[in-house]
């Protein structure tokens, strides 16, 4: 053991300087991640994902299901908008292809489609939907932003909606104190409801993904038990349904027509009141996850768990915070048409939105506004389903084209995101090459 | 044997990846029946040559011929089926099946649709005596140590019609006796009419087992065909390292008499209950470099862990700050300690020092994302955090155009070098340093050598931990020696030479 490196402790594979080029092929049977055995790599991953033999040479890269989570994309402007329009497209075509395979003609079906979906009456069961969807997707977003899968957010907001209403229907407060209360009630309820599932992953670590499954099996029961006439609900007399008692008047929020009619557009039907509540849910989201501390210890936190640690962001605490606030925004679901529209919580209430939050979250790649075009786009679909029935299509048809869209969505933005790192390394081997180096322009 | 065909020919091998050239107009030679070492630093290029002779990788320019013809090698299946066979560094076997399942993997021989094991048993039998490898095939491999894991790894190569065998530094996770084992082996493989191909950078094997050695540094190769007899371990390691090299040392003392760092008694334990770090007490003044030499695993990172709260600590204590102001900070949150000044360059700097999907300065805020200027109450300051990533990319020499470009973009060295440059903001007491010049080149290296002396100057504690013996006894003024987690000497770093403090890190020889 001479000369100017001795070392025989067991090495990484490959020299790390080789390690440390991002690798841009498959390489399935690389042996380059292998790892010192003992260190630090295997002992404080305890919350990672299950890397590829935790290489100290490897590049941590971010797996595709995280990045797909956590709504990476490509960074450049042209290719955040090139990007979704592409993938549109392919959908579109693909949609298109398969009404020719269920015999229809595609492009009538389409343009009935359109068609209806722009009558004023469509428009606005269209905003409203997208305004629950909205919500929907914004909640489980917060979690996606720590790769937490909150599929809880369906038994969240059933369970809050149902709750709040009761206590809203048996109190009588002045006008903005009785809407306030059901609200803070609601997200209250909605956060505890969620906090189970945090608690349960960081002193049992339990997997959210099951926990939450199975607390959205519990709601039901809960809510399938109190929403009886001898505990918190009532019979509607002459029909079966059975309902939590009204809220009152001075509880209700009026809908969104007559502000609109300002600007003079009457609509037939009534957007919802709360709508406006949605738009500050996304725009306290955009905020929070890009300017706060929180914001970036939670994305930190999702796209390198091992690294947060090490900054000092302590892991368990972020999950049952995230989990938390990802119920309370879920609380916030059933609140436009609780408050709005039906005033009561019943057998009719929309069900299974939280289910819809996921797949227009993943459309919506996390982004407040991404988000709320994918709602929109959704509760188009949902809405003009009905119109194809008269065309002789099967309406679940709608079902199959949304899946085709959040999966062209998902896979071309992951495409393109990995294309633009590989040209972005490339460039910065370029501008480094011929002399563009910010360190030595200062000198 | 000059006349024949050579058994593998590189000509004029390059390979880029962005930011850097892996291999540069690498031309080798390695005549059939012969030992080749190719012997080079980490980092110069070794591994992705032999990836390229074994398909996992195309190169840019230049050809390989294997007997004599060129080939285009497009995945490993390619290279096997040209006779070119790799044993990786770390093994590729699984523990529930046997040697012999283990070995017909993938490759199962078939008789009326169904795996003709006797046949196979036979054959690895033969082959078993043939080139001394004492493979037992009904054996489990679980069950087996990793000089018997080794042979069966070299087996399965060879059960593929390998005639060229690629090992990737095959002595690395061998102990000594298993070592002289191998070598006996690779003499049979070669009086067999084997070639082998022997990757390492452990001189005094190279010398003892290679008929030729090539000599590979910055990606290009710098002497090829080299005798054993013609060339001594001083020689190979300067054509390794090339006339350049820094050297690591430490100029007068900067030791205070004020301890930073007090550890007494830290005590970590695996889930098991067996003590991976075990009783260890040390101190670090400010001004002073504390250096622990030992072999990975035993004990360094998870000491380091527990002095950062990654881990918590069974038994002892950690206190820190000077005396009067001192505090036990064994159970305060990592947060709470990176905020009182400890710094951290980890030992991983992928998965535990940069988010490399993220900007440089975001990458900045990492680890201070409580501290000015990269935050103000809750808020982020953008502009603050912006601001001090160019300072940092100017005074610690970032090679990077601007600071908007994800982590990823960046070469192992100039990550480092602003993991360093953000570990040395925000005026650190404590900087627990793990390998902070691994992987890196010469330049990156000294410049970070030159940044911890400046900051042991200006009264910075630091821990030191590295894999390299000429940085630590070059660069601390207190030398430790760590094994199975107990701190079992402490040496002079004055006075003593890396063989002394490999032969203490071993336990083999007692070092004063």
């Amino acid at each position: 053991m001479s000369g100017p490196e001795d070392d025989d402790a067991p090495r990484p594979g490959p020299g790390p300087e080789d390690g440390d080029v991002p690798r841009t092929g498959t390489g399935g049977d690389s042996s380059g991640g292998d790892s010192s055995g003992k260190g630090v790599a295997g002992g404080a991953s305890g919350d990672g994902p299950a890397g590829k033999g935790g290489g100290a040479s490897e590049p941590e890269r971010v797996p595709a299901w995280r990045a797909v989570l956590q709504g990476l994309g490509p960074r450049g402007l042209g290719l955040k908008i090139g990007a979704p329009v592409l993938a549109l497209l392919i959908s579109l075509l693909i949609t298109m292809v398969l009404l020719r395979i269920t015999g229809a003609d595609p492009f009538s079906s389409m343009r009935s489609m359109v068609d209806y979906g722009t009558t004023e009456n469509s428009l606005v069961d269209i905003v409203n939907r997208a305004t629950r969807y909205y919500l929907s997707a914004v909640a489980v977003a917060i979690g996606f932003r720590m790769a937490l899968l909150n599929i809880g957010v369906d038994g969240q907001y059933r369970l809050a909606a149902m709750l709040s209403a009761a206590l809203g229907g048996a109190l009588t407060l002045p006008a903005p104190f009785g809407q306030l209360l059901v609200i803070v009630a609601a997200m209250l309820i909605g956060g505890l409801w969620a906090a189970i599932a945090g608690v349960l992953k960081v002193t049992r670590g339990v997997s959210e993904v099951l926990s939450t499954i199975m607390l959205n099996a519990i709601a039901t029961g809960l809510i399938a038990y109190l929403l009886n006439d001898k505990r918190l609900a009532e019979v509607r007399p002459g029909s079966n349904n059975v309902a939590t008692p009204q809220i009152p008047g001075d509880g209700r929020v009026g809908d969104l027509n007559g502000f609109l009619s300002w600007f003079g557009l009457d609509l037939p039907g009534r957007v919802y009141g709360l709508l406006p509540l949605a738009i500050v849910v996304g725009a306290v989201f955009w905020v929070v996850i890009n300017h706060t501390r929180f914001g970036f210890d939670l994305k930190v936190s999702g796209l390198a768990p091992s690294a947060a640690r090490a900054s000092g962001v302590s892991a368990r605490r972020m999950i049952v915070v995230t989990m938390v606030a990802s119920g309370a925004v879920a609380g916030l679901i059933g609140m436009p048409e609780l408050l709005g529209a039906s005033y009561e919580y019943s057998l009719n209430f929309p069900a299974g939105l939280g289910f819809t939050g996921i797949t227009v979250a993943l459309l919506g790649r996390n982004h407040p506004v991404g988000i709320a075009l994918a709602a929109l786009l959704f509760a188009f679909l949902d809405q003009t389903s009905d119109v194809l029935q008269e065309v002789d299509i099967p309406k679940e048809i709608v079902g199959v084209m949304q899946g085709v869209v959040v999966l062209t969505v998902v896979i071309v933005y992951e495409l393109v995101r990995r294309w633009e790192i590989r040209l972005q390394q490339r460039s910065v081997a370029d501008e480094l090459a011929t002399g563009h180096d910010l360190a030595r322009e200062a000198a | 044997m000059p006349d024949q065909v050579p058994a593998v020919r590189l000509s004029s091998i390059t390979k880029r990846f962005p930011g850097v050239v892996a291999n540069r107009d690498v031309g080798l030679t390695i005549e059939r029946g012969e030992v080749h070492a190719l012997c080079g630093e980490n980092g110069a290029g070794k591994s992705t040559l032999m990836k390229i002779l074994y398909g996992m990788q195309r190169p840019d320019e230049g050809t390989i011929e294997i007997d004599g013809e060129p080939v285009t090698l497009r995945t490993p299946a390619d290279a096997i089926a040209r006779g070119i066979g790799m044993v990786h560094q770390h093994f590729k076997l699984a523990d529930n099946l046997t040697v012999l399942e283990n070995v017909i993997l993938g490759a199962e021989p078939r008789r009326r649709g169904r795996i003709d094991f006797a046949a196979a048993r036979a054959r690895i039998t033969e082959m078993s005596e043939q080139y001394g490898l004492r493979v037992r095939p009904d054996v489990l491999v679980e069950s087996l140590g990793v000089g018997d894991r080794q042979r069966v790894e070299i087996l399965k190569v060879l059960y593929r019609g390998a005639r060229v065998l690629i090992l990737d530094e095959p002595t690395a996770v061998l102990v000594p006796q298993e070592v002289e084992e191998l070598f006996g082996n690779l003499r049979e493989l070669r009086a067999e009419g084997l070639t082998v191909l022997f990757i390492s950078h452990k001189l005094d094997e190279v010398l003892s087992v290679a008929d030729t050695i090539s000599v590979i540094r910055r990606g290009t190769t710098v002497a090829t065909r080299l005798s054993p007899d013609a060339t001594t371990s001083r020689r190979l390691a300067e054509l390794m390292v090339g006339s350049e090299l820094p050297t690591p040392e430490l100029r007068e003392s900067t030791v205070t008499d004020d301890v930073q760092l007090d550890v007494a008694g830290l005590t970590v334990l695996t889930p098991e209950g067996r003590p991976v770090v075990d009783g260890v007490s040390l101190s670090i003044r400010r001004g002073e470099i504390v250096g622990l030499a030992g072999v990975e695993g035993n004990g360094q990172s998870e000491l380091i862990e527990a002095v950062m709260g990654l881990r918590s600590a069974d038994a002892g204590t950690v206190s820190y700050g000077p005396p009067g102001d001192r505090a036990d900070i064994t159970h305060w949150p990592t947060r709470r300690r990176r905020e009182a000044g400890i710094a951290y360059i980890p030992e991983d700097r992928h998965r535990h020092g940069l988010v490399l999907e993220g900007s440089l300065w975001e990458n900045r805020m990492l680890g201070h994302q409580t501290q000015r200027p990269n935050v103000r109450g809750p808020w982020v300051d953008r502009r603050g955090a912006r601001r001090d990533t160019t300072r940092i990319v100017r005074e610690y020499d970032v090679r990077t155009p601007g600071i908007e470009v994800p982590a990823a973009a960046l070469s192992g060295g100039n990550q480092q070098k602003l993991i360093v440059g953000r570990e040395m903001s925000g005026d650190p007491r404590l900087l627990i340093a793990a390998h902070p010049t691994r992987g890196i080149d010469v330049g990156a290296q000294a410049a970070i050598w030159e940044y911890l002396r400046r900051a042991r100057a200006s009264g910075l504690a630091v821990l030191l931990i590295s894999a390299d013996l000429e940085e630590l006894i070059g660069m601390s003024d207190t030398l430790h020696v760590i094994l199975r987690g107990r701190l079992v000497a402490r040496v002079d770093p004055g006075t003593v030479t890396p063989e002394e403090l490999g032969s203490a890190m071993t336990g083999a020889g007692t070092a004063s």
